[in-house]
């Protein structure tokens, strides 16, 4: 087992490697930032001066060690004449929206949660419910009914899954806005009418991965032994659903942090169809007008964010099972059967 | 019979899946106060039997016939009436303790939803109260640890006692019990013996025993049914069915127990004079360690599994292993074929000691030792035919032809007494002791000089299991190699091997030949673990004499 604290240390080097690739690719890409800032026509002279501008005259190893600092302390960008600041924490400066990327991620950040955070819930819910039912009508129509929506839900692609429920639900019959985003802060109804288009969207398309690893664990679970001396002891079947889904909580909620984060960094496809301006649409922009910073941004922001959420269900684990417990007691060995693998493995 | 006093009576009981019949026409009772035992080889029906008593038959089985709990009808009841019943009339042990209760739940959380169930117990207090009583009831004085542990927290036989404990609650008339002491420790297995004894006798209840060990039968039995496929063969009390079997099928599983007492007489055969024989004293033994050691390393320390230990081993010699489960006597196989890391003052195979050669040189020693295993369905690829499987360790080793693989696979199969037709055929056309000949087989095609059996015949039905050790004991008589017979089971023991070493915590606490250690044990732990073997004669003899008499 490893401890707590060299998982954190292995979270920290992930997103250091993520940002040694980023800036790695931005050296590679065959994009001049400072040749779009520099303007028409554009001499060698004023080139240069713009790089220096936007500090991309150093060698790469400096540039990445400016970046690191000025997360702690903040920067400046800028010649003897015209100055841009970008304070602490900052992620760099996107000189062609004239806004820190701080503060792009800032603004964009509660929509992506705002979506995260209803598909996620909505999707597990949906997801388990789904499962459940399929596993306890093994073979029957529900469960047939089940594991065929969920193929077709794990093959469908986003954007047709979205364009469908725009078309029928916004357009057709009108019940619900077709896209925009409205703060929470301004009118929580009219926020969760905007996003339950969305949430609906992603909940079938990952919920299908919740109902089929909820089915077959769930047959799995139902065959144990435990589960026939709970039967044997006269507990109903649905104690015994509550047993068997407590045992499957290590795996789901595993699924569920990788979910979140996931969707917080971003949903470009769904962001896009409903027209919410989140990270993944930034980053989309970005994409398209080579906004370097930007990209570096959020990429590294968005790993920032799926290490966090693995970190968590790392750490979550020895709660969930205490068999994975560090430091528990060790497993007490007296059955045959099972003794011989015990010992030597742990 | 009379059925006034009869808890429970099955009467021309049929169980059938998918038109196959898995019980026909059985009958049984179970008396208040009184043990039944129902007795049969893997497949016999007994478990399906037991199970479609009280309702948990699988899905697709149909019951027909009559099952009665005290006068009232079971057989064609709902899933609902039988829960209720399950709730209070009647308590279940089974076989794995280990797996008998969620990995993920404490158990006093387990005694909350029992206890609400059974006893209709609400609210924290009352349950915890009786919780304590019940665990307490069962031999587990420390209940307030037990109940806060998990599982995984407790022994074996602390689990099987959680597990009764849970069965008795809601004061049950009929506890049936599926194999409870199949997976313990034969000195935990007493223990559950005894407790079992002690609450029918307390409580009056009326025991089904479900079981596959005519020692078990003798110790606690009253009431004896075999079945065989499905069919009652032979039934009657505990002491007319043991002293006197009448049919064949009856006898030749009595007779197919091993027991302690004749394999020590047995012991002065063949192979007891070697030492002086025709093998030259020359050569070196096949195994020489002094002072093995084996630590396993886990979060926050260390485990030593075996602690300065050593043996010597000839050629035709078989040397015995003997122990509880974590004694480390399949580490120190382990350590032998070289697969855990171990230190040792003295290590040779055949006069070569492995450690300092290199690699490629190494890896020679250690192929001439041969391993078989426990379970042989899962130590077989099942996709693969089994002449396939036989020489997978010669074209490993490379350097034969075909046909040379070929021939050394047929006469490999005929030291294990199989027909050189079974190469074509699939390890699950094969029964449990025709698979392990198979691994027995495979272990021995390339000619080891050393055999390491871990458990071979743990796994198999007693009638099979003597025939396995019949065949292990030609093959050596037959090719000379020395082996290593790993065993919790001392008379599976006693029957086969030449030396003995009684391993306890990985030490060894009593070492030498075979019918010195088992017939007079002068260390206090081997004489426990004869004691604890089940015997069926004991209740007999009036209960008096150990195994070992």
């Amino acid at each position: 087992m490893t401890s707590a604290l060299t998982r954190v240390g292995r979270s920290l080097a992930v997103l250091l490697t993520v940002l040694i690739l980023t800036f790695a690719i931005f050296y590679v890409a065959p994009i001049d930032p400072a040749l779009r800032m520099c303007g028409k026509p554009c001499s060698p002279e004023d080139l240069e001066a713009a790089r220096g501008f936007m500090g991309f005259d150093q060698p790469w190893f400096v540039q990445l060690g400016t970046f690191l600092a000025a997360i702690v302390t903040g920067r400046t960008f800028g010649s003897s004449d015209v100055v841009v600041e970008c304070a602490a924490p900052c992620l760099g400066y996107s000189f062609q929206l004239h806004q820190p990327v701080t503060a792009l991620l800032g603004d964009r950040f509660p929509i992506s949660f705002s979506i995260a955070i209803g598909a996620v819930a909505l999707q597990a819910v949906l997801g388990i419910a789904a499962g459940a039912l399929a596993a306890r009508r093994q073979g029957g129509i529900l469960d047939r009914i089940v594991t065929g929506v969920s193929v077709i839900a794990a093959s469908a692609p986003s954007f047709v899954v979205g364009l469908l429920a725009v078309v029928i639900f916004a357009l057709g019959l009108g019940l619900l806005p077709s896209g925009g985003y409205v703060p929470f802060t301004e009118s929580p109804v009219d926020w969760a009418r905007h996003l339950v288009l969305p949430w609906a969207t992603l909940a079938f398309l990952n919920g299908a991965v919740y109902a089929r690893l909820v089915r077959s664990s769930m047959i799995e679970q139902l065959g144990l032994d435990y589960v026939r001396t709970a039967r044997a002891s006269g507990l109903s079947e649905r104690r015994i659903d509550r047993y068997a889904l407590r045992n499957l909580a290590l795996p789901l909620t595993t699924l569920i942090a990788l979910d979140i984060g996931a969707l917080l960094g971003g949903t470009v496809i769904t962001e896009r169809i409903f027209g919410l301006p989140g990270l993944g649409a930034l980053l989309l922009d970005a994409t398209t007008t080579a906004d370097l910073p930007v990209i570096v941004g959020t990429t590294l922001v968005g790993s920032l964010i799926i290490v966090l959420a693995n970190l968590g269900a790392d750490l979550a684990r020895p709660l969930l099972d205490r068999r994975l417990a560090v430091g528990g007691r060790p497993p007490a060995t007296t059955t045959r059967s099972d003794s011989t693998t015990q010992e030597t493995t742990s | 019979m009379s059925t006034d006093d009869e808890l429970l009576a099955l009467r021309d009981l049929r169980v059938t899946i998918a038109d196959r019949t898995i019980v026909s026409g059985l009958d049984l009772s179970v008396r208040a106060g009184r043990v039944t035992a129902l007795v049969g080889e893997s497949g016999s029906g007994k478990s399906m039997t037991a199970l479609s008593t009280i309702g948990l038959q699988p899905r697709g089985a149909q019951v027909y016939g009559s099952a009665t709990l005290d006068g009232a009808e079971l057989v064609g009841r709902s899933a609902q009436e039988m829960r209720r019943l399950r709730s209070g009339r009647i308590g279940m042990i089974f076989q794995e303790p280990a797996q008998s209760l969620s990995p993920v739940m404490k158990v006093s959380r387990v005694f909350r939803d029992v206890l609400g169930v059974r006893e209709g117990l609400r609210g924290r207090a009352p349950v915890e109260v009786r919780t304590r009583e019940l665990l307490t009831s069962v031999g587990l004085p420390d209940s307030a640890r037990t109940a806060a542990s998990f599982p995984h927290e407790l022994s074996g036989g602390e689990l099987q006692r959680v597990v009764i404990a849970l069965a008795l609650s809601g004061d049950p008339s009929l506890l049936i019990a599926d194999e409870p002491t199949t997976a313990l420790d034969v000195t935990v297995q007493r223990g559950i013996l005894d407790l079992l004894t002690r609450i029918v006798e307390e409580r009056e209840l009326g025991v089904l025993l479900i079981t596959h060990d005519m020692g078990v039968v003798g110790e606690i039995a009253d009431d004896v049914v075999v079945l065989r496929d499905g069919e009652v063969v032979e039934s009657g009390t505990a002491k007319q069915v043991l002293a006197a079997p009448e049919a064949p099928y009856t006898q030749a599983l009595l007779s197919a127990v091993p027991r302690l007492s004749e394999s020590l007489e047995r012991t002065d055969g063949p192979r007891a004079e070697d030492p002086g024989g025709t093998e030259s004293d020359s050569a070196p033994p096949v195994v020489r360690v002094e002072g093995l050691s084996v630590e396993y390393y886990r979060r926050g320390g260390s485990h030593r599994a075996l602690d300065d230990v050593g043996m010597e081993i000839r050629r035709g010699e078989i040397h015995g292993l003997v122990g509880e489960s974590g004694s480390g006597k399949s580490t120190w196989g382990k350590a032998l074929a070289g697969l855990v890391p171990a230190h040792a003052r003295t290590f040779e195979l055949e006069g070569v000691d492995p450690r300092g050669l290199r690699a490629a040189e190494r890896r020679a020693v250690f192929e001439r030792v041969g391993l078989v295993f426990q379970d042989p369905a899962s130590s077989l690829n099942p996709r693969r035919s089994v002449g396939w499987s036989i020489g997978e360790p010669l074209q490993l080793a490379g350097g034969l032809s075909r046909t040379e693989i070929a021939r050394r696979t047929r006469d490999a199969l005929e030291l294990v007494r199989l027909p050189a037709s079974f190469v074509s055929r699939l390890p699950h056309e094969l029964s449990g002791g025709q698979r392990q000949r198979v691994s027995i087989a495979r272990a021995l095609v390339h000619e080891p000089a050393l055999l390491i059996a871990d458990e071979p015949t743990s796994a198999l039905d007693v009638t099979i299991q003597a025939r396995v050790i019949e065949v292990l004991r030609e093959a050596i008589e037959q090719t000379r190699f020395a082996c290593v017979f790993i065993s919790h089971d001392l008379a599976v023991v006693g029957s086969l091997v030449d030396q003995v070493t009684v391993l306890r915590q990985g030490r060894a606490v009593e070492q030498g030949a075979a019918r010195e250690v088992l017939g007079s044990p002068q260390h206090e732990y081997t004489r426990a673990l004869l004691e604890s073997v089940p015997d069926p004669e004991r209740r007999l003899r009036g209960g008096d004499g150990g195994a070992a008499a």
